[in-house]
């Protein structure tokens, strides 16, 4: 099962008290983008193999969203996050480099677009 | 005006715990920033608690004060003195980014009481309910089986939760079934 700290509470939440909110730090398009654009924002996620970031929400819980960095493969967490940010922060991406050797934020970054 | 009445009316149940709806609670929800003196003074002045810390409660005969979330509280008070409270409060914070609601009659509010009510409520929610890992004046807001639910335990085989009004029948089924004589585990003792 998928345990995850919420970063807020404190509480080691399994995932019956949470709600997946797909895909993290995503841009929004809003008023002035092109079509193309707010499709690829409103429809489009990536399912990449390996690290992945994701918005959850502890909703059976404090009720508040947050970030969580985690494996596809292997389910491995790395960590999680307060939501306010735009991106991971640096202890955590260094973390997850010392797992995984050779991987970087801006290369999945990369992969998303 | 109509008389208020609770979910199920002090409905009761014996298990090897009693399960027993409390009747009549007042339930104001309050959010804002903890970090102001304005809040904190004026928590205080209702309920005569100070500002809980994370995922606790402080209680003081019939009045009480439980942490939500990092901007949430929940108050409880005498049933008939919740409207004089959410006013109270209005004035003291109107100065402040508050909001502040009577969530009275949304709620329902249960006592589980006996030496395995750790156990009842280990039962339902995934929760640790080991002496250690939850003592008096901790609060968790979490689930019963599929319902939202909150608990805290005033004293060391009692504890008390709260839930929504419309699930009030069956969180009191849950708890009854997980209470039932036969059915203990014994895990806690």
């Amino acid at each position: 099962m998928l345990i995850l700290h919420c970063p807020y509470c404190g509480v080691d939440a399994d995932e019956t008290e949470l709600a997946a909110g797909g895909q993290a730090h995503i841009k929004r398009e809003t008023v002035g983008s092109s079509d193309g654009d707010f499709e690829e924002y409103m429809f489009m996620r990536q399912n990449p193999r390996g690290v992945h970031f994701e918005r959850w929400r502890h909703v059976n819980g404090c009720g508040k969203w947050f970030h969580a960095a985690r494996c596809t493969t292997t389910l491995e967490v790395f960590g999680t996050y307060s939501a306010q940010t735009l991106r991971p922060p640096q202890d955590l991406l260094t973390h997850i480099t010392g797992k995984r050797p050779g991987w970087s934020f801006s290369q999945w970054l990369e992969t998303l677009s | 005006m109509s008389n208020a009445v609770s979910a199920l009316q002090g409905k009761s149940f014996e298990g090897y715990v009693t399960v027993t709806e409390m009747g009549l609670r007042g339930m104001l929800t309050l959010r804002g920033d903890f970090g102001s003196t304005v809040l904190t003074r004026a928590v205080n002045e209702i309920t005569h608690c100070d500002l809980p810390a994370v995922n606790t409660c402080t209680t003081r005969h019939d009045r009480g004060v439980a942490w939500m979330s990092p901007d949430e509280l929940l108050i409880l008070c005498p049933h008939g003195e919740a409207d004089g409270d959410v006013a109270k409060l209005a004035d003291a914070l109107r100065d402040e980014h508050f909001l502040v609601a009577n969530v009275s009659d949304a709620r329902a509010a249960f006592q589980v009481k006996g030496e395995g009510a750790r156990e009842v409520i280990a039962k339902l929610a995934p929760v640790d309910m080991s002496p250690e890992a939850f003592a008096q004046g901790h609060f968790r807001r979490t689930r019963l089986a599929q319902t939202p639910a909150a608990f805290w335990m005033p004293d060391t085989d009692t504890v008390e939760l709260i839930c929504f009004r419309s699930v009030a029948d069956y969180v009191f089924d849950l708890l009854k079934r997980a209470g039932t004589e036969g059915a203990e585990v014994n895990f806690y003792r």
